[in-house]
This record gives structure tokens, C-alpha cells and sequence, in this order.
């Protein structure tokens, strides 16, 4: 790990108090899946915190590395194929990847709870909705049927589904997928986490449904003081509920900072194409939309370069030997590019 | 056949309904009810012009599409394409019209053949509709199609699985194209893309509208990319066309409280508009088209309903030039 914890130590969001008082400290983590095809270093050396209460997102196209960063947390990576290689997850002063099996399943569900994308294949067919919240309890608090029971008709109604002691009785197929993001929610939020980790929740529901789903997760996470990592592609979900943005390109953050910056003065080529390449409502009708050229990399072959390099328009010599770290461009705000300062002067976005 | 004039539609579409049986029994089949997943619709699209579809997944936009390409047989209803009725043609009359109408679909994963490469992909309906007979003269038109769409023409001798998401959909366009139609029905034919990658496409769309003088059928979820790409937009709701205006004079002044609430939730890439914003959520989720409710299907979710809502089914009314409306408490 010789070199590996140097390299962590020049790492922005590692300076000494922050670290202290961060809910999650991620640091230098490594996760390589062994394909037919090759290695891939689908997370490579990335590091981030989480503090109490706080919502982050990290945003990025497929295959960037976000959801297999965020499974990584609770150790969910299938191995094989995959592996965590190195790094360090510091979770409310424990490191999740020393412990053994038995240590993370008693982390899974209770101190973080999971939401993820498509709540038919997260929910166990086969178990009434008041038996998967009610089992949640008993595994974890030790609660007796009759508390949990309780507990669980309050949850549902927490979550904002009418007739909770109905809906105890009924089976994930009986509801609509909103009905059932809200048992996900539910289920994560039963043992009183921490942390709770939502993938791409609500990718699969409809734009209305959408916006009372994050509504109800902004709302329960600040009421009840949980902080939420939120993995998402959509920009327009992140504008309006992080407070935090890591943004992700293959395999590695590019860029990090509190929204506004990011929205508003992005130093990364990757973060600008992005928010270029997206048509808005609030803008009017733009004659033409500026893409991000060429393709994501096949990340079997990414050689010593910067990543992004064969799509950069602000490209220079060096991107071609040296990959850039991720390094402050600003109080809170970093950026892993060459050009990040030139970046700045044509800025207002 | 009607002279294609500009003042002509390409395509109308009058009354359009499409139930789908909701059958029990194991041996015995009854229909104990009907799923109306087009209830009654009717629209036209000029030559030239790109019609948005949109509404949320169930609204029956999808389902409009493929009556249109007659891979379901209506209910009931017309769908005349240059004045003529798509659902009353013989087998041969309707296979010539199929060259004119294409269609690109959403997932470029499932819609090419896995064991195909894209040249014979793109090439099969060439050879189908006996277009391009001789294979040398084939192999130049694919090159063409491959080159036209953004593709390298080495692309020919791959298969979909070498391909990115962004290059398959690509060959979709490909191969929509290869029939030289006028009138292509994109069904979400962006929404499975990256956003990088997305971007791309839309472009590619335009230019190919501009090149070929091509009419789009744009059935979309994503409201952003519809007011970025169409001429005029119709909303739908529960099998039902509840707006229908120009482009423009829908997302700058929406009537219907559907579109409202539908513009209202899709939030904005700007931290600092969004924190300034209000959200008004709508209450509730879609009903079952199986029994959808009396009356305006949208009234049990609606934040400005009346008695009155759950009466009379609401009309399309034109409230501006262009601008139909079908809510009775519009005026």
C-alpha cells in the first residue's frame, strides 16, 4: 500500500479536520473486474467523504465507475468477476474493508440503507411488504413481531403510502413501481441509518413519480438528519437535490465540488461538455446542441494518458503521457485536468 | 392519390382507437375487460413537420406508433397516410407503403440482430424489397448509409456487440433510411443514450430531416429533447390527447393542468434556478386504463378539478390559434 497512501495523502478532500468529522471517508479505492477481455479498472483510485446529514451525488455516463463505487461501500461487488483491490472506506470510524462477512451484513440495511434502481427485482416476490420490513427489524434490532409490526405501519406511513396496514398484506406485484420505490425507501430508512445509498432511484418511474420520489427522499433525509449518496445520470435531479457533485469519468472522480460550482464555473472539459451537450427547459430553443465528440473509452485499453483526451477540445501535449490528479482549483471545489486553470478564464458558463 | 402538397397532411390520424382484451379462463377464453390504450385520438402531420408524442410510460403513445406502422390492427379508427387508409389496404399496397414509413426504436441493443453483421443488417432490406438486386451495387449503398449516419463504412463488417450504444443506434438510422421514406417514427429513439452520446444523435436527426426532407413522428418521454427537436407537440394522458400546440406555444404558455404539472417536475441543470423554484407535485399516480375514471380521465389527480370534471368527457377545444386543449376549466 507504499505508494498508494501517498498518493491519498495529496488528495484534497484528505487534510486533516474534514476527515475527522466526515460520516464516510473513501480513500484511494480500487475495484478491478477480470473479464475476458482484459482488466478492466472500472473504479481507479478514488476518493471522496460524506458528511452527517449531507447529500452527495456522483454523476456519470454508463460504465464510469459510479454504481460499482457505490456498491463498493457495502461490499455488493459480485467477485468474481470483480474485486476491491485496494483503498480504505471509513464508515463512522470503522474500515468496512476489514471487516469480515458476518461484520458488513450486520452494516448492510442498518446503519446504511440501500435504494436501488428497479424496486421489482430489490423486492423479494415471494414476501408480503410488512414481512420484508418486519425482517429487516427483527434481523437487526433484535425487535419483537408485535414492535416491528408497528414500526412497519409507521414507516409506510412515513413513506407516504394511504392504508399502511393494508398494504402490510399485499405483495410487491400488487403495487406500482412508485408504490414500490416507496417500500425501498421504507426498508432502507427501518433501522434508523446513517447513510443511505440510492442507486439511479428513480431512472425506471415516470417524470411526476420522479419528482414526489426525491421530493419524499429530500425530505426524510434532512427531517430525520440522514446523509444520502445519490448515483444518477440526470443533471437536472442533481441541480435540484445535492449539495455535493463528484463527477465521474472512467473509473476516476474529474471533478468535485459544491453544485453551484460545478454548475456554474465547471474547470473540468468533461463536466462543460456535459452540461453543453444537454437540452434545457429554461433556456430558450437553442438553434443547435453541442455534443461531446467521439465515444467513451474502452476501459480495457486506457493507456498512461488523461482518459478523456481523444474527446477534449481543450487538449494539450501533456495529456497524452501524464495523467492529471485530482487537485483544488478552489476552496472545496477540484478538478483533475491539465488546463483546470485555463478552464477558468473563459468561464462564465 | 392526392398531389403531396404542402397544404396537404402526410399523415391523419382520425379517431384512433386501439383496446387490448383483458381475457381469463384457462380453457376457455373470456374478455372480461378491455385495456384502452388509445382511446379516440386524432391529429395530422404536415410533410416536413416533426410531431412530439408525449406522456408518461401507459399514456398510449408507443401504442399509437405501432398502429400507425400497422403492426397492431386498431380497434377502431382511420389512419390515412397521403389521403389513403393504412387499415384498408391489401398485403401489396401496404408493402409499398411500408418503404415510405420507417421506424427507429429505442433499444439499439435488441432491435439489431445479434448474429447479423451490420452490413447485411442494413442491407437485408435492400435486398427485400428488391431495391438494390445486385450486391456490389448493395455494398456501395450501405457504404453510402454507414457514411451518411456518422459511421466509418469498415463498420459493414462488424457485428452489434463490437458496437457502443451511440454507433448502434446509428445503424438503426442506417437502416431506417435505406428505404428512402418520407416519414419516420422515432420511438424513443434517444432515451436509452448517454447524454454525451444522446446530443450526437439528435443532431444527426436534424440533419438528416434537413437532407432528406424527412416527417417525424417523435415519441418521447423526455420533454427537453421534444421542445428541442419537434414542430408541434401533443400531450397524452391515459389513451387521450389532452394538449396539442406548436412547439413553443406549449412550453411557454402550457393549458392543460397536465402539461403544467408535467413541465413542473422535470427539474432544471441549474442549482441556483432550482433552488428558487417551486414544485407543485401532482398528487396521486396514473390510473388503470383498464377502468380509467368518468369524464377527464386527469381529473382524480388534478389541482384545479371541479364536479363538473367528472361529468362530460372534455373536448379538444382551440383556445389560441393552433393550441387545443381538452379541459373544460381552460378558458
Amino acid at each position: 500500500m507504499g505508494a498508494k497512501t501517498s498518493a491519498a495523502i495529496n488528495d484534497p478532500f484528505l487534510g486533516g479536520d474534514i476527515s475527522l468529522a466526515s460520516l464516510l471517508e473513501i480513500a484511494d479505492l480500487q475495484v478491478q473486474f477480470f473479464t475476458s477481455e482484459g482488466i478492466v479498472r472500472a473504479v481507479d483510485g478514488i476518493s471522496y467523504t460524506v458528511d452527517a446529514g449531507e447529500t452527495v451525488a456522483i454523476v456519470g455516463e454508463s460504465g464510469s465507475g459510479k454504481s460499482v463505487s457505490a456498491l463498493s461501500i457495502l461490499r455488493l461487488i459480485p467477485d468474481p468477476p470483480g474485486r476491491i483491490m485496494g483503498g480504505k472506506i471509513i464508515f463512522d470510524g470503522q474500515d468496512l474493508l476489514g471487516l469480515d462477512e458476518e461484520g458488513i451484513r450486520k452494516v448492510r440495511g442498518r446503519d446504511i440503507g440501500m435504494v436501488f434502481q428497479e424496486p421489482m427485482t430489490s423486492l423479494n416476490p415471494v414476501l408480503s411488504i410488512g414481512r420484508q420490513l418486519t425482517e429487516t427489524l427483527e434481523q437487526h434490532l433484535g425487535t419483537n413481531r408485535e414492535d416491528s409490526q408497528t414500526r412497519a405501519v409507521e414507516l409506510l406511513g412515513l413513506v407516504g403510502i394511504s392504508e399502511p396496514q393494508r398494504r402490510l398484506r399485499q405483495y410487491p406485484h400488487h403495487l406500482s413501481g412508485g408504490m414500490r420505490q416507496r417500500v425501498m425507501i421504507a426498508m432502507s430508512l427501518a433501522c434508523n441509518p446513517k447513510l443511505i445509498i440510492a442507486d439511479e432511484p428513480t431512472t425506471a418511474l415516470d417524470v411526476t413519480i420522479q419528482a414526489q420520489i426525491l421530493e419524499l427522499m429530500k425530505d426524510l433525509t434532512r427531517r430525520l438528519g440522514v446523509a444520502l449518496i445519490i448515483i444518477t445520470h440526470n443533471l437536472g435531479v442533481v441541480a435540484r437535490y445535492a449539495d455535493r457533485v463528484n463527477v465521474m469519468y472512467a473509473g476516476r472522480i474529474v471533478e468535485s465540488g459544491v453544485s453551484a460550482d460545478i454548475y456554474h464555473r465547471p474547470r473540468h472539459p468533461y463536466t462543460r461538455g456535459l452540461l453543453k451537450s444537454v437540452p434545457r427547459l429554461d433556456q430558450p430553443r437553442g438553434e443547435r446542441l453541442i455534443p461531446i465528440v467521439g465515444h467513451p473509452p474502452d476501459m480495457t485499453q486506457l493507456g498512461a494518458g488523461c482518459a478523456f483526451l481523444p474527446r477534449c477540445p481543450y487538449a494539450v501535449d501533456r495529456c497524452q503521457h501524464e495523467r492529471p490528479d485530482l487537485e483544488l482549483v478552489d476552496d472545496g471545489h477540484s478538478s483533475a485536468c491539465w488546463q483546470r486553470d485555463e478552464l477558468d478564464k473563459g468561464a462564465a458558463a | 392519390m392526392p398531389e403531396p402538397q404542402t397544404a396537404e397532411p402526410l399523415l391523419q390520424v382520425r379517431d384512433l382507437k386501439m383496446y387490448f382484451p383483458v381475457t381469463d379462463g384457462m380453457l376457455v377464453q373470456r374478455t372480461i375487460a378491455h385495456v384502452k390504450a388509445v382511446d379516440g385520438i386524432s391529429f395530422d402531420i404536415m410533410p416536413g413537420e416533426t410531431l412530439g408524442l408525449v406522456g408518461e410510460s401507459g399514456c398510449g403513445k408507443s401504442t399509437t406508433g405501432r398502429c400507425i406502422l400497422q403492426l397492431e390492427k386498431p380497434t377502431a379508427g382511420q389512419i390515412l397516410y397521403h389521403g389513403a387508409d393504412l387499415n384498408r389496404m391489401g398485403r401489396a399496397e401496404l408493402a409499398a407503403m411500408r418503404r415510405k414509413i420507417q421506424v427507429i426504436f429505442q433499444d439499439p441493443f435488441s432491435s439489431l440482430n445479434p448474429r447479423m453483421k451490420i452490413g447485411d443488417i442494413i442491407g437485408e432490406p435492400l435486398a427485400v424489397h428488391g431495391i438494390e438486386p445486385n450486391s456490389a451495387d448493395r455494398a456501395k449503398r450501405i457504404a453510402e448509409l454507414l457514411t451518411v449516419c456518422g459511421l466509418s463504412p469498415k463498420m459493414a463488417d462488424r457485428y452489434p456487440h463490437e458496437m457502443s450504444g451511440g454507433q448502434r443506434q446509428r445503424v438503426g438510422i442506417a437502416r431506417a433510411l435505406s428505404m428512402k421514406p418520407e416519414f419516420i417514427i422515432c420511438d424513443e429513439a434517444v432515451s436509452a443514450l448517454d447524454v454525451s452520446i444522446q446530443a450526437q444523435v439528435i443532431n444527426l436527426l436534424e440533419d438528416l430531416r434537413e437532407e432528406f426532407d424527412l416527417t417525424y413522428l417523435f415519441i418521447a418521454h423526455d420533454l427537453s429533447v421534444v421542445r428541442h427537436l419537434c414542430h408541434r407537440v401533443a400531450v397524452m394522458y391515459l389513451g387521450k390527447i389532452v394538449e396539442l400546440a406548436p412547439c413553443d406555444e406549449l412550453f411557454d404558455n402550457p393549458l392543460h393542468p397536465y402539461t403544467q404539472a408535467l413541465l413542473n417536475a422535470v427539474p432544471v441543470p441549474d442549482p441556483t434556478i432550482e433552488a428558487g423554484r417551486k414544485h407543485h407535485l401532482v398528487k396521486g399516480e396514473v390510473p388503470s386504463p383498464m377502468n380509467p375514471p368518468s369524464g377527464c380521465v386527469f381529473h382524480p389527480r388534478c389541482p384545479v378539478a371541479v364536479e363538473n370534471c367528472s361529468g362530460p368527457v372534455p373536448e379538444l377545444r382551440e383556445m389560441r390559434p393552433g393550441h387545443w386543449v381538452a379541459c373544460g376549466e381552460v378558458s
